[in-house]
């Protein structure tokens, strides 16, 4: 199994949208190593014909009556949801600029 | 040791409803009784992240209300309740143990927190865990380690830990939890308590902050089986706001665990699995462990040995699953709608101050988890890694299948060890992982699992957890095995396990 070198580190922790330190890097890198040759272990059942499981139950998608929900059924509160907002303003969330400069 | 008697916050849930219900006691005076007692101890046990005072005395005061118009009170009414901070609560902080969500006030209650509330159980606060439910020891959290009450310097298991030390410390005789791959039981075990994982589906997650969405299941903690069933009673029931949600009637646990402790377990099959015995288990956790099942088979329960080969590879099939599904779920933490936010200023982009958000609000093991989702979920690694651990899943659920034709519950030690020492294994995951290696089969297959006492490893003098497994939708074999076994060992002991909890 491949060992997880620092730059894989540095590239899994972009798609992870975390800005990891010089230190965070060296040191994830060696514990991701351990984690990830440790849980390899997976590969030693053999599974050939075994179908996977993603989920205990059998899912169905599930529909609600087309119905005015009765009093009482949580609905979120406007001011109450923007209170708790890093930002807000106009009664809505304000974002950081998501468009670059150019 | 302490006196038992009419010291109000030594007494079990059901006794507190019952004076409460007779007016031998007023809701008020129990809930402050309780609230002295957090006042009094928590400084050293740290259980709370929260303590709601207010809201607490208020819910008291609303039963005393009910019961002086004559009003029926419910079986847990008034009793005070420790809610592990992974449940939101209207109005009341919820942090998840985590930076990111420091001072969020939800703006809605999680099905768990209504239905107790509509019981008119008294949330008395939010308990200590590890940040988002990701760990084993509660040394996780963000805002320190939760210590147990059996031995100040070390762990109350995790993730819930902070629920599991609130029972120990007489600051509430109840309190939730969540298990996702084995956070309920595992606390319970290494602090001499009764944690319950009910069948996934059965308790709703509307507003349990999600970690693994096909793995995490909200269920009771006590100090006695009863006062767990009482309380699985209110929780469990179908939530049309839980896509998950089971249509079905909740077990009878209630009569099971009076069934349990009066008539015991004759004729029942208990099947022992063979996987979780051995090598790397401590001599007490398997002496008390094995002293357990005798006593079961002493009271005509048919027991025979199982082979669970999958339950081998349970362990990295979990750690493949769980970090690939957090990392999905985690990705709604992006400093934009709610929690922190980090670098907005006006220069940075709104990815960046994703990121640095990320980055300043996560805590270590978070961030590891995240990574290794990323990972095994990755194109080239998909197959090797978060496919193969779905195919182990379905080997473990057919182990499970194959069992229950033969036997009607599973038992094991619920942990390999007693309670480690606070720093023992904090920088070393894999070891930290071991602690769940016997609760995690359960979460895999979304059947039934419980923790009961059953006596202290003569080595170190701290509890070990007796580990029942039953087939999905019979939670209530659970709570007769579990029932009978409490009643035989204290009738053996002479008394409950925590009158050997030192003294606060």
């Amino acid at each position: 199994m491949p060992s997880i070198t620092r730059e894989e580190v540095a590239h899994l922790a972009k798609l992870s949208r975390l800005e990891l330190s010089d230190a965070e890097l060296d040191h994830f890198a060696g514990q991701l190593d351990a984690i990830v040759s440790a849980v390899a272990r997976v590969g030693e059942l053999p599974t050939e014909h075994v179908p996977p499981t993603s989920h205990p139950q059998p899912l169905t998608n599930v529909f609600r009556a087309d119905i005015v929900r009765p009093a009482g059924t949580p609905v979120l509160d406007r001011a109450e949801v923007l209170a708790q907002a890093p930002a807000a303003e106009d009664e809505r969330f304000r974002v950081p600029r998501i468009l670059g400069e150019d | 040791m302490y006196a038992s008697g009419s010291d109000a916050i030594r007494r079990t849930a059901a006794d507190l409803a019952a004076a409460i219900a007779s007016g031998e006691l007023s809701a008020v005076e129990v809930t402050q009784a309780h609230l002295d007692r957090i006042a009094k101890v928590d400084d050293k046990v740290k259980a709370f992240l929260h303590v709601d005072a207010q809201g607490a005395l208020a819910a008291a005061a609303a039963v005393d209300a009910k019961r002086a118009k004559g009003e029926r009170l419910g079986p847990l009414a008034g009793v005070p309740l420790a809610l592990k901070d992974v449940f939101t609560t209207r109005g009341v902080p919820t942090t998840c143990g985590s930076r990111i969500l420091e001072g969020w006030l939800p703006p809605y209650d999680a099905t768990v927190a209504r239905r107790l509330r509509e019981a008119d159980v008294v949330i008395i606060g939010k308990t200590n865990m590890d940040e988002f439910a990701m760990g084993s020891s509660t040394e996780n959290s963000a805002y320190g380690p939760t210590r147990n009450p059996w031995d100040l310097e070390r762990v109350p298991g995790g993730s819930g830990g902070g629920s599991a030390a609130s029972l120990v410390a007489f600051e509430a005789p109840l309190a939730i939890g969540s298990d996702t791959g084995g956070s309920i039981r595992q606390p319970a075990a290494v602090t001499g308590t009764v944690g319950v994982k009910p069948t996934y589906g059965s308790v709703s997650r509307y507003g349990l902050v999600a970690f693994s969405s096909s793995l995490d299941q909200g269920g009771p903690c006590a100090r006695t089986v009863l006062d767990a069933a009482l309380l699985h009673e209110i929780i469990a029931g179908h939530d049309p706001l839980d896509s998950t949600s089971i249509d079905m009637p909740v077990p009878p646990v209630v009569a099971a665990a009076r069934r349990g402790a009066d008539e015991g377990v004759r004729g029942l099959r208990i099947g022992v699995v063979k996987q979780f015995d051995g090598e790397g288990y401590a001599p007490g956790v398997r002496q008390r462990f094995h002293e357990s099942v005798e006593l079961l088979a002493g009271l005509g329960a048919e027991v025979v040995e199982i082979d669970a080969p999958s339950f081998d590879h349970a362990l990295p099939a979990y750690y493949l699953i769980a970090p690939s599904e957090c990392s999905s779920n985690l990705a709604r933490f992006d400093a934009m709608r709610y929690g922190l936010r980090v670098g907005d200023d006006g220069v940075h982009s709104a990815e960046e101050v994703t990121a640095l958000t990320r980055e300043a609000g996560f805590g270590p093991e978070v961030k590891r988890r995240i990574m290794l989702g990323t990972y095994a979920l990755s194109s080239g690694y998909y197959d090797a890694y978060y496919g193969q651990a779905q195919k182990v899943r379905t080997l473990i659920i057919r182990d499970f299948e194959k069992a229950f034709e033969r036997v009607d519950v599973l038992v094991s030690p619920t942990t390999p060890t007693t309670a480690f020492k606070i720093g023992e294994r904090v920088d070393d995951p894999v070891s930290m992982y071991l602690a769940d290696l016997c609760t995690i089969p359960t979460n895999l297959a979304g059947n039934a699992g419980m923790s009961v006492p059953c006596g202290l490893a003569p080595e170190d003098g701290l509890p070990v957890g007796f580990q029942i497994l039953a087939p999905a939708l019979q939670d209530d074999r659970l709570y007769r095995v579990g029932a009978a076994l409490e009643a035989a060992l204290e009738d053996r002991w002479g008394h409950p396990i925590l009158e050997e909890v030192p003294a606060l």
